[in-house]
């Protein structure tokens, strides 16, 4: 396995490196869609520039990174480039090691379900067989680094984050880098615990003290982790400049430059009076999500980890394709759920014209000014619409699933003719 | 012998001052500045000369050979009438204004006095007789090197060449300046008395220009603005007003005339006791600057954009549309909050859309705004700089201007400010600057100088169907009938420069008075019509001056220009609406000087600067700048600041470029009219740019060998302020006519993920038990019946 691992990483980075040689490169790093005012590599270059200058970054409105990064990037500036392809390998040999542990999860599971005799027998063909998982970290890894977006977004140096579960502490740390990174990931806090507690054997059961015990050492570990970063930063800096400028920048959305999200041209043309009340609506509909999911999935963290990082890039402030990649590696590891998606052609069809239409548009309305704002804004909008049929589709597609697993694949009606399922 | 001496001395004092300060000066000495010695000497042999009757017939054809004769001639006959001519002056000045007669008859001894005194009492009063001539000449070199030296202190702090020494001197300079303005007054007084007289001196000084570029100067245009010319005497009357007109044909065809009106005030604003009885100085105004602290206060408001390229130098210069800038004082601690307040204020008084100056536009430039008047502030954080650029200027903004002026519109020079004339025009401009200057020699008290300036170009050449005739009816529809009568001087100056032999144009009624002066590193001569005479308007009791071009043919080509030595573009490069590039270009046209000059821009925040991307070159060579001041913006608060010092190699081309990114606003920040663009106001680019009377380096022929051989860098810069062109920048605009349709179609897709979620949330599945469609229904009711098994 490690073989191909390896050929698949020698082929990405040389993507990469012959896109950054060539003038492909700039093009990709003014793309809108691409890049975000959070994360784009022109205002980290500026936030350095302004260093120099002995000017506070955080003094003016052009960056939004967290201190971290940009003290990473004064000492990595030269190296910025090997820097991304190296962030961009190492994510994926994480999901690689990850998916490959949650698989060996997942088969363990149904191992014992199977020999508990808790499936059902018409539903063998929905067992999952070693032989098809076999390749499915490698795909998961093909999916994030071959992926176009991935690709695109390296090349414009988008400082994503990336994550990955190991131990307890390594993944808060990680997750507490990842929330410092940009608020969101906050809501996988959730998932992280459930996926551990679960590897432990601890049931996720109220009244039990182990239960909570390990969910308060694991949020102190989180929210230390996090404690530390910010005060490291503050250290660094010398002041709170960065908590406005990085974290009311991102919640209160005040640069309403244009991206494939759904916020820009709200707030655009939201009347000032409402603007603070839509606000609150939109950034609470971002978090809104993680408790219910948590109780309905609580038996498939992965899944919900999943569901979270692509509710995150729907309904995010600033979203760049980049977050889109993330959960669309994902993919892969769902691919037994494929019998049951009821418009992925759809979906995949809107997807594809959305990622071809977004820059035809985007030239159109600001450089040969024969269209306007509504043709872009239009785009996003069903942009934004496929990635929910998506994401709902698979949300629909697993609990049918694993609703089948329980009570039997080919169901009968009273009567005894052949019954459809509805939710209800 | 002795006194003459000591005279010689005591001129060799000033014109070391002069010297040291290293300020640009005006030439009316009969020698520059270096040649301090060669003044002293001169005026002692001509002394010597015997003194000749005067020839009435003389003054209308121009002699050059007899300068010298009339030269002792004037000087011999101020030297025997010296006391009665002064008396007699003064009983003219009595029934001229009523207000000053008490204090006349002391006025003599007092000044006496001080100038004993200030001569280290060494003079005796016939000695300091003598010296007026000589210092009349120095007041205007004095006056307005006061004003550049300050400016170039400010410049060369920065470049911290200029040691406190020289401060020191200047301020020694400013007391002389002083005293001789007082003599000066005087002297220029007893001129008007012995009318006759004098026009056979000024002729004679204008000839003797001609030939040796060896003159008296009278008074020069304000242009070069002169601090402080206190009232003639000490106790009378606290305040003074004085106005005059300079008329300049440029070399495009265009007329410039430039309006200044000073109001100088004794009164002390920031004392503890309040000012309540206003006189000649406006109470608006006065109140405004009592409430609000305020140092300094300028005003400008523009019309059009000055074409330095092809009309030169303007007096002084304005961006397009509203500029404001204020000193504060240091007692202000809320400085943002008094602004805002300052603004809101002078919007009323000045009909203008001040009130639009918020903190989105203001900066606080660390350089390149110094305060004009006395007082060494170097805290920037009490300086406020905001301009308009899409203020349009018109009839409501020049009402109350004119308001401020202490005869209205009612006489004087402000007859000819008609509206319907002036914004009939390329370029207008005005303003309203407001500063301390001292009271007195000793600079222990200050007075408030209020100076109302008003530009304006007229394009006469077009207008007039080719014809580049004009006349003050032509261009003004009024002409002049009387000076105001609170002013204590009132003149029309004509530049005449191009017309140095009467060949290219005839200026009628002709005047006798001539006088010269070095305006912005270039030495004018001008035309002098003194209002306050009545030979001035002639028979026909009113003014109107008709500037007549001898060549019929009408293509007469006019004097090559000199080409502003530094003069600036900029424009928005790059295409589309996502990023551009802002580019200034800098030409320094000095064949072989460089000089420094400091860049200002305020750009706002909707275009997003990054100074990573900042490049400096001249001579496609990289220029990095010494200094650099950045401020970048706040969204929706402050605009980007950049400031920086450049040093422009000679005869080049210096482009600074900057990218920026445009930001897509809220639909209710832009302007009513979005796809017009937004305006970024002008750069300013503040230089000390070497003189152009320094430039010319065959000009040791017109001096004394002596005195030339040392190439003389002090006098050889001016300060100069130039602004750039204002940008109009197009941003991307959302669809304005549908908040509606967003709002609704990006909340139903909410909606719809929302739902979808929701839905798989909460339901659960189920089999299907599908009640039975309608038709089906009927039909087995019809079947029940009819007795027949349901379906």
């Amino acid at each position: 396995m490690a073989a191909p691992l390896a050929l698949l990483l020698i082929v990405a980075v040389t993507i990469r490196a012959a896109l950054f040689r060539t003038s492909l490169a700039n093009l990709i790093s003014e793309r809108v869609e691409v890049v975000s005012p959070l994360n784009a590599w022109k205002r980290v270059v500026e936030g350095l520039a302004l260093l120099d200058l002995d000017i506070s970054p955080y003094s003016g409105d052009v960056f939004h990174e967290t201190p971290m990064v940009i003290y990473l990037f004064h000492f990595l500036m030269d190296y910025a480039e090997i820097t991304f392809m190296l962030a961009d390998c190492l994510t994926a040999v994480a999901l690689y090691l990850a998916v490959k542990d949650y698989n060996k999860q997942v088969f363990r599971k149904q191992k014992f379900a199977l020999e508990a005799d808790r499936i059902p027998m018409d539903c063998l063909e929905l067992i999952r067989s070693p032989t098809e998982m076999y390749y499915i970290p490698l795909k998961v890894a093909m999916f994030y680094l071959l992926n176009p977006f991935t690709i695109v977004s390296c090349v414009a140096k988008c400082t994503c984050g990336c994550l990955i579960y190991g131990s307890a502490l390594l993944s808060a740390i990680f997750l507490a880098l990842a929330t410092y990174q940009s608020i969101y990931p906050l809501t996988l806090c959730v998932p992280a615990l459930l996926y551990l507690l679960q590897r432990l054997y601890i049931p996720v059961n109220v009244r039990r003290s182990s239960f909570w015990f390990y969910t308060l050492q694991y949020l102190f570990m989180f929210l230390g982790s996090l404690l530390v970063l910010i005060c490291l930063s503050f250290f660094l800096l010398g002041s709170w400049d960065f908590l406005p400028a990085v974290y009311g920048f991102i919640l209160s959305v005040p640069d309403l430059t244009p991206n494939i999200g759904l916020f820009w041209y709200f707030f655009a043309e939201m009347f000032d009076h409402f603007r603070l009340f839509f606000l609150c609506v939109f950034q609470i509909n971002v978090f809104f999500y993680t408790l219910p999911l948590s109780i309905k999935l609580k038996e498939h963290p992965v899944f919900l980890i999943f569901m979270q990082i692509a509710l995150i890039a729907i309904f995010k402030s600033y979203p760049t394709v980049g977050d889109l990649s993330l959960y669309m590696a994902f993919l892969p590891v769902w691919n037994h759920l494929y019998r049951f998606l009821r418009n992925i052609f759809l979906v995949s069809c809107v997807l594809l014209a959305c990622s071809a239409l977004f820059p035809v548009l985007w030239h159109l309305w600001i450089y040969a000014g024969s269209a306007n704002s509504n043709f872009y804004y239009a785009i996003t909008l069903l942009f934004s619409v496929a990635q929910i049929l998506l994401v709902s589709d698979y949300f629909y597609a697993f609990l049918r699933r694993e609703h089948h697993l329980t009570n039997g694949l080919y169901l009968k009606k009273k009567d005894g003719s052949e019954a459809t399922l509805v939710l209800k | 012998m002795a006194a003459r001496r000591c005279l010689g001395l005591w001129f060799f004092l000033i014109t070391l001052c002069v010297v040291s300060t290293g300020a640009d000066v005006l030439h009316t000495t009969p020698v520059t500045g270096t040649e301090s010695s060669a003044a002293g000497t001169e005026t002692v042999v001509a002394r010597e000369l015997p003194e000749a009757p005067s020839d009435p017939g003389e003054h209308t054809a121009a002699e050059p050979t007899r300068e010298g004769e009339q030269n002792d001639r004037t000087r011999g006959g101020e030297q025997t009438l010296g006391q009665p001519t002064r008396e007699e002056e003064q009983e003219q000045e009595k029934t001229r204004e009523g207000e000053q007669t008490p204090a006349q008859p002391t006025r003599e001894e007092e000044e006496e006095e001080e100038e004993q005194e200030q001569t280290r009492g060494e003079e005796e009063f016939t000695r300091e007789e003598e010296e007026e001539e000589l210092t009349r000449e120095e007041e205007e070199l004095t006056t307005e090197e006061e004003e550049l030296t300050r400016e170039e202190e400010e410049q060369t702090r920065e470049e911290e060449e200029l040691t406190t020494e020289e401060e020191e001197l200047t301020t020694e300079e400013e007391e002389l300046t002083r005293e001789e303005e007082e003599q000066t007054r005087e002297e220029e007084e007893e001129q008007q008395t012995t009318a006759q007289q004098e026009e056979q001196t000024k002729r004679w000084e204008a000839t003797e220009l001609e030939e040796e570029h060896v003159h008296d100067a009278a008074v020069p245009p304000l242009a070069g603005d002169p601090p402080a010319a206190d009232p003639p005497s000490p106790p009378p009357s606290k305040d003074d007003f004085q106005e005059e007109l300079v008329i300049r044909p440029l070399h495009s065809g265009d007329i410039y005339a430039s309006f200044q009106f000073r109001t100088v005030w004794d009164a002390d604003f920031m004392g503890d006791q309040k000012v309540s009885h206003y006189r000649l100085f406006p109470k608006s105004l006065g109140q405004v600057i009592t409430k609000f602290s305020v140092r300094e206060l300028h005003i400008s408001f523009t019309q059009g954009y000055w074409r330095t390229m092809q009309w030169g130098q303007p007096y002084l210069p304005s961006p397009p549309g509203a500029e404001l800038w204020v000193w504060f004082q240091d007692t202000v601690t809320d400085v943002d909050g008094t602004w805002k307040e300052l603004t809101n204020v002078l919007s009323g008084i000045f009909c203008a859309s001040l009130n639009f100056i918020d903190s989105t536009n203001t900066v606080q430039p660390s350089a390149s705004f110094k305060p004009l008047g006395i007082g060494n502030v170097t805290d920037h954080s009490f300086l406020r700089y905001a301009t308009l650029p899409r203020e349009i200027v018109c009839t409501e903004n020049l009402t109350p201007w004119k308001k401020l002026l202490p005869c209205g519109s009612k006489a004087g020079l402000s007859v000819l400010l008609k509206s319907e004339k002036l914004f009939h025009s390329t370029f207008h401009s005005q303003a309203v600057h407001v500063r301390p200057v001292c009271q007195d020699p000793q600079c222990r008290t200050t007075s408030m100088e209020l100076r109302q300036t008003l530009n304006v170009v007229f394009d006469l050449h077009t207008s007039g169907q080719g014809k580049r005739e004009w006349s003050l009816f032509k261009m003004f529809s009024r002409t002049l009938t009387e000076a105001c009568p609170l002013a204590s001087s009132s003149k029309v100056y004509v530049d005449v420069t191009d017309n140095p032999q009467g060949e290219q144009f005839e200026l009628s009624p002709a005047t006798p008075l001539l006088t010269q002066a070095v305006v912005l590193g270039d030495r004018r001569t001008y035309s002098v019509y003194d209002l306050t005479q009545q030979a001035s308007f002639g028979s026909s009791r009113s003014l109107n001056m008709l500037l007549r071009w001898k060549n019929s043919h009408n293509n007469v080509v006019p004097p090559v220009m000199l080409r502003p030595l530094l003069h600036s573009e900029r424009y928005v490069a790059g295409y589309g609406l996502q990023a551009g590039e802002i580019h200034t270009l800098i030409y320094n046209h000095h064949p072989y000087r460089a000089f420094p000059v400091l860049l200002l821009s305020a750009v706002p925040w909707y275009l997003r600067l990054y100074i990573h991307t900042l490049t400096v070159s001249s001579k496609g060579k990289d220029n990095r700048p010494s200094y650099i001041h950045y401020q970048p913006s706040k969204d929706r608060e402050r605009p980007h600041l950049l400031e920086m010092l450049l040093q422009l190699p000679p005869n080049s081309v210096t482009e600074v470029t900057v990218e920026f990114e445009r930001a897509l606003l809220k639909w209710t920040e832009y302007t009513p009219d979005p796809n017009h663009g937004f305006y970024v106001g002008s750069s300013v680019i503040s230089a000390l740019v070497p003189s152009v009377v320094a430039m010319d380096t065959n000009s040791t022929l017109d001096r004394p060998l002596f005195s030339s051989f040392f190439p003389c860098k002090e006098e050889a810069s001016y300060f100069m302020r130039v602004y750039t062109e204002p940008l109009l920048v197009n941003l991307p605009t959302p669809d304005f006519s549908m908040p509606y349709n967003v709002i609704c179609l990006t909340c139903t897709v909410v909606a719809v993920g929302y739902g979808s979620l929701y839905n798989l949330l909460t339901r659960t599945f189920q089999v299907d038990e599908p009640s039975p469609g309608l038709a089906k229904r009927i039909a087995n009711v019809i079947r029940r019946f009819r007795g027949v098994p349901l379906l």
